[in-house]
């Protein structure tokens, strides 16, 4: 396993954001880490960067283990090597990710010239290099060009490049796709999804669109408020989700030749940090199979048949016969 | 505080105790004790001290401090303290009060720039943004040359200097609140523009701007003591803190102490101010709405 | 870019003229008559008249005004009335030594101020931020002309390491630059600590991080210089604070520069001179803002290309 994170738990201050997530991803296998605004995701991308603590987190338990070795409690110096070097970070907005008064290829370049230890010169040659693949046109020019010359997409294009200018193992990419085009996003997803079969690169994709999740994920890892509510392959998950929530996700992708009118919301939102409660299902006020047990005992994570976890007292019952169909299919 | 609405309003309770609570804090308590401190010296200046401020004994002249000159005497024999405590009534009044007048034009030009904008907002600004990048030093000291020099020409001169800085100010602060929706609902009600800016625009800018007089008032000591140090302040005999230093760098070698202790007075003073200002800012939580630049 | 600095020294033009006008008719207002100065005591009218026709002091303030445009346009500032000399010369003697004093003294409240910010932001909220911030505000807060005695009392009377005043050497200027550039060091820092902060937050400097960059690269080559665009504007704004804090130090150190020249012609009601001192300053405050105007150019590509 390239990264295996077991019972990962992180708090600010007092207030505990992260409770027990477990999660894994191999090479050429792409994880979705779903979830709503809040439930932790881009948290937990710091947190396998090592960036958390800068935003005055602290990981209370679990483990990180990255490649054999188990990153928490690595010691600064050590996690600024593989920053940038193994796994490569792409930011939720590409807008005000790259450095307005430096330019692309300086930018570009400065990650193989620290972590693969380029001369000026070869490292601008990468630079074009990787641009070119990523199909940026005249990547010379666009080299030269300063952040504010480039279109969204554009510059999300160079964020990916400085996550692979140094050829890294790991790729964690933070919402790639929400602050563009709907145009855009298609196909920066299937640049990614392509990257990670010609690599052989593991690939952390996080998101709250299920649809980008069903075209190019191969398991998915749902989080609700900081935990696990239920994880697996994508198809499994897809064709016979148990947890409500997962299934309340499902029902808000549109479909072709949906009637008007019928595509779904979640009622109600992502209870406030300070509102986290400990002996309780979390997403028991906004779900219709709650009962007084939801409310007040914590549902534990299950290994389910599939490999995957499931949190839920009440899961959905959904008929296994439906499943395997689904998987022949 | 007491639970019932006074004559003077909400607004002058709720200032009271804003200030009541800048008083509280450790910072603000030492402050704000200095100024009072240094405001009854003023007062009390006859009471205090057994000595006239303006009668020479050259036999006195160049004691160094004692029991009996605690701040030692001038090259005139008189004593030091006593001056500081009759020039404090000199260069507090002529700060406060032209700080003051300066506030008042400023705020209703401010106001009215802001509130009307057009071609009078932009007539205002080019010439508040030639002053403004004119250092106010030198601005002063032109005025004093002109009007000539004593108290009024210091007065004149600081209340020019500071008018282009609380211009600005309230043109800002009335120009961010003008697109508020109250404003907005007031005036389609049929409110009149006098009642806006009086009832609504100027209270609600009120507190950034009187913070913000309350540290140019600071800088006025400064100033004043500047023009006095010119000999462009109060006239002699009339003792002033800018004034005592006016013999310059000449006194430093036979009686340092005639320099130190006025200078000394400004510089506690000006600290004073601004830290109990700052405490006011952070109370009234409007730091970021001073920023003008 | 080059076009936009023609456009904006030919913006200065109308400013220059604008501020010439301001400076004529206010000195045209100050009381007392030099010629009052010049004349003995006793005698006749007739002599005075002839000395206020030398003067050009008895033709309406139009044309004194269109006279002395045109004479300082052609380099020539007039002549002093009661020190006697070509103001021009007087101007050129004094304006070197103001130019080292403030050019210095830019420098050092740059580069301090710059240092100690950098040093503030980055250990935010440490009792070195809170010391250093603390000092410098403090230094900022207290007179001019009293720091310069202090610093004369102690390094100069009791330790004798700098001369007491005057302009001999660079020793002399060690004191003069210290007690300007505290003012200028303060708001420096301060503008650099609050823009290092907020641009620490930015998403960028999170990327950076993440590309595994040492946070002291970080600090210095991309927030400190994204910091440095409003410290360069500031500063630009605040030249003339520099320039006003020259005039005082300089009588302070009694240092022959265009500060102490302001004063004593001030004192002495001798127009030509106050007048084209003014001018001169104004024009260093108008050419101060151009500097920063183009700084901020050459630094900021957004900007830069927002010109074209």
């Amino acid at each position: 396993m390239l990264l295996d994170v077991r019972d990962l738990s992180l708090r600010i201050g007092t207030v505990g954001l992260l409770d027990g997530l477990s999660f894994s991803v191999d090479r050429g296998e792409v994880l979705g880490l779903v979830g709503e605004s809040g439930s932790g995701k881009s948290l937990t991308a710091l947190a396998l960067t090592g960036l958390a603590a800068r935003m005055g987190a602290t990981i209370t338990a679990g483990s990180v283990v990255f490649d054999g070795t188990d990153l928490v409690g690595l010691k600064e110096s050590a996690y600024r090597r593989l920053r940038g070097k193994r796994i490569g970070f792409i930011t939720q907005n590409p807008m005000s990710a790259l450095d307005a008064l430096v330019t692309i290829g300086d930018q570009v370049d400065q990650v193989s010239r620290l972590h693969l230890g380029l001369s000026k010169r070869a490292a601008r040659a990468h630079t074009v290099e990787i641009l070119s693949r990523l199909r940026i046109p005249e990547a010379e020019v666009v080299a030269r060009a300063y952040p504010h010359n480039l279109s969204g997409g554009m510059k999300q294009r160079v964020v990916i490049a400085m996550a692979l200018a140094a050829d890294p193992d790991l790729i964690i990419a933070d919402e790639p796709t929400t602050a563009l085009d709907v145009t855009v996003q298609a196909q920066i997803v299937m640049m990614l999804a392509d990257l990670v079969r010609k690599r052989d690169l593991g690939l952390i994709l996080i998101t709250h669109d299920m649809s980008v999740v069903a075209q190019i994920c191969d398991k998915v890892c749902v989080l609700y408020a900081g935990r696990v509510a239920e994880s697996g392959p994508v198809r499994q998950i897809f064709a016979a989700p148990r947890h409500p929530y997962t299934e309340a996700l499902i029902g808000c992708i549109p479909r072709d030749g949906m009637a008007p009118g019928s595509l779904r919301g979640i009622p109600g939102t992502v209870a406030a940090v300070s509102q986290y409660g400990a002996d309780c299902c979390r997403f028991a006020p906004r779900c219709g199979r709650a009962d007084a047990r939801c409310r007040t005992q914590q549902p534990l994570p299950v290994v389910t048949g599939t490999g995957g976890m499931l949190a839920c007292h009440h899961p959905v019952d959904s008929p296994v016969k439906e499943a395997a169909d689904a998987d022949a299919r | 505080m007491s639970g019932t609405v006074h004559k003077t309003g909400i607004l002058a309770t709720i200032r009271r105790s804003v200030a009541w609570r800048a008083l509280a804090t450790i910072k603000g308590g030492v402050a704000g004790g200095f100024l009072l401190l240094v405001v009854l010296g003023a007062i009390f200046a006859p009471v205090l001290t057994p000595y006239d401020y303006d009668i020479q004994a050259l036999t006195n002249a160049f004691q160094p401090p004692s029991l009996a000159h605690p701040m030692g005497t001038d090259e005139f024999g008189r004593d030091v303290l006593t001056r500081i405590l009759y020039g404090a009534r000199t260069s507090l009044s002529v700060s406060v009060v032209a700080i003051s007048i300066s506030l008042v034009f400023g705020m209703t030009l401010g106001a009215a720039a802001g509130y009307f904008g057009g071609r009078f907002d932009r007539m205002v600004m080019v010439v508040v943004d030639l002053t403004w990048s004119f250092p106010e030093i030198l601005v002063a000291l032109m005025l004093v040359a002109i009007i000539g020099p004593g108290v009024t020409g210091t007065l004149v001169a600081i209340c020019v200097a500071y008018l282009a800085q609380f211009t600005r100010l309230t043109r800002s602060q009335v120009m961010a609140l003008k697109t508020e929706t109250y404003v907005e609902a007031a005036r389609g009600l049929g409110a009149s523009h006098a009642f806006i800016l009086f009832r609504h625009l100027l209270p609600n800018c009120l507190g950034p701007v009187l913070v913000a007089g309350m540290l140019a008032t600071g800088d006025a000591i400064i100033l004043e003591a500047t023009l006095g140090f010119f000999g462009l302040g109060a006239q002699p005999p009339t003792p002033s803190w800018g004034g005592m230093m006016s013999s310059g760098s000449g006194l430093l070698f036979k009686g340092p102490w005639i320099i130190l202790f006025p200078g000394l007075c400004i510089a506690l003073t000006v600290v004073a101010i601004n830290l109990f200002g700052d405490v006011l800012l952070a109370k009234l939580d409007i730091r970021d709405r001073l920023r003008v630049v | 870019m080059l076009g936009y600095v023609i456009r904006r020294i030919l913006m200065l033009v109308p400013v220059f003229f604008a501020v010439s006008v301001v400076i004529f008719s206010m000195i045209h207002m100050l009381p007392g008559d030099p010629i009052e100065n010049l004349l003995r005591v006793g005698s006749s009218p007739a002599q005075r008249e002839a000395l206020t026709a030398k003067y050009g002091l008895d033709r309406p303030l139009v044309e004194q005004y269109l006279l002395w445009m045109g004479n300082v346009l052609t380099g020539d500032l007039g002549t002093a009335i009661v020190q006697r000399r070509p103001v021009a010369q007087l101007v050129a003697q004094a304006l070197p030594y103001s130019l080292t004093l403030g050019g210095l003294a830019l420098c050092f409240s740059t580069v301090l101020g710059v240092v100690v910010g950098t040093i503030a932001a980055s250990w935010r909220g440490s009792w070195l931020d809170q010391g250093l911030m603390g000092g410098v505000l403090f230094g900022s807060m207290l007179p001019n002309f009293w720091i310069g005695l202090l610093m004369i009392l102690v390094f100069s009377v009791s330790l004798g390491w700098t001369p007491v005043s005057g302009a001999r050497g660079w020793e002399s200027l060690v004191l003069p630059v210290l007690t300007i550039g505290l003012g200028g060091t303060a708001l420096v820092a301060r503008v650099t600590r609050i823009a290092m902060i907020d641009t620490q937050g930015k998403d960028f400097v999170l990327l950076l991080h993440a590309k595994g960059v040492h946070p002291l690269t970080i600090q210095v080559r991309h927030v400190l210089r994204h910091a440095l665009i409003p410290v360069v504007t500031i500063l630009a704004l605040r030249i003339g604070w520099i320039l006003g804090g020259a005039v005082t130090v300089e009588v302070v150190f009694a240092r022959p520069g265009l500060g102490s020249l302001l004063i004593k012609s001030l004192n002495q009601h001798d127009y030509p001179v106050v007048q084209a001192s003014l001018l001169i300053l104004a024009m260093a405050v108008m050419l101060g803002t151009l500097m920063g105007d183009l700084l901020q150019a050459a630094m900021d590509p957004r900007f830069r290309d927002s010109l074209t």
